[in-house]
């Protein structure tokens, strides 16, 4: 139900960022839109926790300016490899096995290795996440598990 | 005074940005594969798209118009990895194995090799298991 309640709210939200009109009129249909929405969603039955991670709240707010922080420097580092005259890469695949425990914290670890330059997660086998990185040095940032540390973090315990 | 702060903040980052752009772009010709050639486009994804934004941003002001391209910054923050994810994961479904260099020594700007196979690739379960991560299920 609270899940329902603060969809409906964001979509509300979203409607008046997106129309600029703040009549009586435009602001009921917008509240009977969002309305709709939820109920559309919730008999399509994804209105959960997964769709809609409440509980990552304030810990995710945290994590963000960490993880732009990682991309801005990653950024740089591809950005000079890519620059430098004898190209110095050593693209390698290899594996590597995250300590999350849901599917939705996995999801978040799997989609910041692909945000930062330089690492795409390729495939995820067995529990283990196959990961292709540009340089030895994206693989090892990678392999020293700060970012699946901080990741296993935002689970907090339940 | 400070609107032309702004206004210089904000050509500095629509100007840092397309430089990013074009960098993603140089990385796509120069790089020798697929892989390799999607972490260059991930640079314009990522660093190149937030700072044109950005920069859009401070010439909106506090508009509706700067919460919308908010709300763009904010899918594409959750869209392009999952784009990258799904191309790299069809090509490895389709058993396209990585260029690896060869000869460490291998001179010259561009490396000319076409992909050669890596037999480390998809699966190298035994030996790679003890460093594959610091902390195994416990």
């Amino acid at each position: 139900m609270i899940h329902a309640i603060s969809l409906a709210a964001i979509l509300f939200g979203i409607w008046l960022l997106l129309s600029g009109h703040y009549t009586p009129l435009l602001l009921g249909i917008g509240g009977l839109s969002a309305i709709l929405a939820v109920v559309v969603a919730f008999r399509m039955d994804v209105v959960d926790h997964e769709g809609h991670p409440l509980r990552l709240g304030l810990r995710i707010l945290a994590y963000w300016p960490w993880l732009a922080w990682q991309i801005v420097r990653a950024n740089l580092d591809v950005s000079r490899t890519i620059l430098s005259p004898s190209l110095p890469i050593s693209p390698e695949a290899f594996p590597f096995r995250s300590g999350q425990q849901t599917e939705l914290a996995q999801v978040i670890f799997a989609n910041s290795i692909t945000l930062t330059p330089g690492t795409v997660t390729v495939a995820e086998e067995n529990g283990e996440l196959v990961v292709h990185a540009l340089t030895r040095q994206g693989a090892d940032d990678i392999r020293s598990g700060a970012m699946d540390r901080k990741v296993t973090a935002l689970e907090g315990r339940p | 005074m400070s609107a032309a702060i702004v206004d210089w903040a904000s050509w500095a980052l629509l100007l840092t940005g397309g430089a990013f752009g074009v960098i993603g772009g140089i990385g796509v010709v120069r790089l020798p594969d697929f892989y390799t050639r999607l972490h260059a486009s991930s640079v314009t994804d990522t660093l190149a798209a937030y700072l044109i934004l950005l920069g859009l941003m401070l010439q909106a002001g506090l508009t509706l118009a700067a919460g919308k391209l908010a709300l763009i910054m904010f899918f594409l923050f959750f869209t392009s990895p999952v784009a990258a994810h799904a191309l790299a994961n069809t090509a490895y479904h389709d058993g396209l194995h990585p260029w690896t260099r060869r000869p460490p020594s291998q001179t010259g700007s561009k490396p000319e090799t076409p992909p050669v196979e890596s037999p480390a690739f998809p699966d190298k379960p035994a030996d790679d298991a003890a460093t594959g991560g610091p902390k195994s299920d416990s």
